[in-house]
């Protein structure tokens, strides 16, 4: 299992978030569908940013998904990559390429969730190259 | 209603200094505010409204107006980031149109350099309480990855090289030669950049503007005021400002809130980007400046690079003469927020006070544009048109 590189860091959560924290403990990526207009979207909120509606409630994402860019950064002790990764439900997140050539990376590289335990309860979703 | 010929650039200003190890932070907003209102020929007691951001020491605009002794009728502490202040010039012209204050100063100071911050690229906790923090904070998100993750989309889309960008450096590095303050004066190749050594893919360390101490000032008035000022005044025909977001996780990392504020400056101004002698377009990475000029018109989107490519950026080189101080890739990124001096080199150029290497001919209508945050995703923009008055 990847541990976490010296870019990363346990998140700070608070009492709107805790859900999602929590449940990336049990290998579980938790989005937020809008009962209103029905889209999901990420980063969670408990209040809809695309029709304000408050009947917001968690749904489980497949954690598959696509990189929409990426970035290996260089300049550090310990080169990592830096992606936004599209997921199959729609939303797009910021993360991690993890387990993988960092040279071989690619936009539109198929990838699927992996969780690297901070150590303080929760992880991190992370994604690695789909096989 | 429109602010369209209702405020004046009177004043203007920008901090000699690169590396203020010896000067406080409150002390550079006043060394600015001084200065700017020196080249007005106005004084402290003139101010009756007074603008900052972020960059603003303390209570921010409360601090500072008691720091500086400041008796004012309005404040604006409006924080876009970098674009922050071009944005405080069409709210100070506004308040100016609507009767609410004649003599606005605006100041932005910082020492990034002095405290040794890496800019770039130190991931920078903004605190649990930051809704996105939990969510970028624990990947190492840093400045130069996420405008390098705009980068490499806009190549991904588009075709656009390294190369291409590295002309918009070189182009900065040919102004910033005349320059006697700027931070790099070495004239720069497409090969000095391409080969200098890789921060985040595609960015390189040239790819990256400076980080440097410093500031600068503004001092806005109304009509009246302006004609009773000897110095030569530049006019404020537009402004547009529209923060743009990844509204719930909708990503598009290849253009900016650019392609909402130029047309409403260009509207208001009633001029077309064709129209344009001088652009100051905000420069924290090549790649910024690239998709700026797309969004505000003058190419096509995607067209960037070809557009900027083979010193198209270069003052009596090339057709759209940029940052001809050395802008933020090789001047000045003062706070390591370069809204500001792009408006200062822009009044420079309307009052022909630019380097004589570097003046444009016959300049009459500029453009000056400000970027804040992250490029394409949690981002401000601003942009105002400025105009030569030959009254």
């Amino acid at each position: 299992m990847s541990q976490l590189g010296p870019h990363n860091s346990a998140p700070e959560s608070n009492v709107e978030i805790q859900p999602f924290w929590d449940a990336t403990a049990e290998g579980k990526l938790l989005l937020k569908k809008c009962n209103g207009c029905g889209k999901i979207h990420y980063y969670p909120r408990t209040i809809c940013p695309f029709c304000f509606s408050d009947d917001t409630v968690w749904v489980e994402a497949s954690g598959k998904g696509t990189i929409y860019s990426y970035s290996v950064i260089r300049r550090v002790e310990v080169p990592y990559v830096m992606a936004y990764v599209t997921l199959e439900e729609g939303p797009t997140m910021m993360t991690n390429i993890i387990d993988c050539d960092m040279d071989s990376v690619r936009i539109d590289m198929p990838v699927t969730v992996s969780f690297v335990d901070t150590g303080e309860g929760n992880a991190l979703p992370m994604f690695t190259p789909a096989t | 209603m429109s602010i369209r010929n209702k405020a004046y650039i009177a004043g203007a200003y920008e901090h000699p200094t690169r590396h203020a190890i010896d000067k406080s932070t409150a002390q550079l907003h006043a060394e600015v505010a001084k200065g700017a209102l020196e080249d007005a020929g106005l004084t402290k007691d003139d101010v009756d409204a007074y603008y900052c951001a972020g960059d603003a020491p303390g209570l921010g605009g409360l601090s500072m107006v008691e720091y500086m002794g400041l008796q004012v009728q309005h404040i604006d502490t409006t924080e876009t980031g970098g674009s922050s202040y071009v944005a405080h010039i069409g709210h100070a012209a506004a308040a100016i149109a609507a009767g609410k204050c004649n003599v606005a100063l605006i100041t932005l100071a910082g020492r990034p350099k002095a405290e040794g911050m890496a800019t770039g690229t130190k991931p920078r906790n903004w605190g649990g309480d930051a809704p996105d923090n939990s969510f970028e904070f624990p990947y190492g998100s840093t400045v130069t990855n996420n405008y390098a993750m705009a980068a490499m989309r806009h190549m991904h889309e588009f075709g656009t090289t390294s190369e291409q960008l590295a002309w918009i450096k070189v182009a900065a590095s040919h102004h910033a030669q005349h320059n006697e303050r700027a931070a790099i004066r070495k004239v720069l190749t497409v090969e000095d950049v391409v080969n200098s050594p890789m921060i985040a893919d595609p960015l390189h360390r040239m790819d990256c503007c400076v980080i440097t101490d410093g500031g600068g000032a503004l001092v806005i008035v109304s009509p009246e005021i302006a004609k009773k000022l000897e110095r030569k005044c530049v006019r404020i025909l537009g402004h547009g400002e529209a923060p743009k977001t990844r509204i719930g996780g909708q990503i598009d990392l290849t253009y900016t809130g650019a392609k909402w504020s130029g047309p409403k400056a260009f509207e208001e101004a009633k001029v077309t980007p064709a129209d344009i002698d001088y652009a100051s377009i905000y420069d924290s990475f090549t790649i910024t400046v690239l998709e700026t000029l797309e969004d505000l018109g003058f190419c096509e989107k995607g067209q960037g690079g070809k557009f900027v490519a083979d010193g198209n950026l270069i003052s009596g080189v090339g057709k759209l003469p940029f940052n001809t101080d050395g802008g933020g890739l090789c001047n000045n990124h003062p706070a390591n927020r370069g809204g500001m001096t792009k408006v200062l080199e822009a009044v420079r150029q309307l009052r022909g006070e630019a380097h004589p290497m570097v003046q444009v001919a016959n300049c009459k209508l500029a453009v000056a544009h400000g970027t804040g945050g992250s490029l394409g995703t949690r981002m401000g923009s601003a942009t105002v048109i400025l105009e030569r008055d030959d009254a």
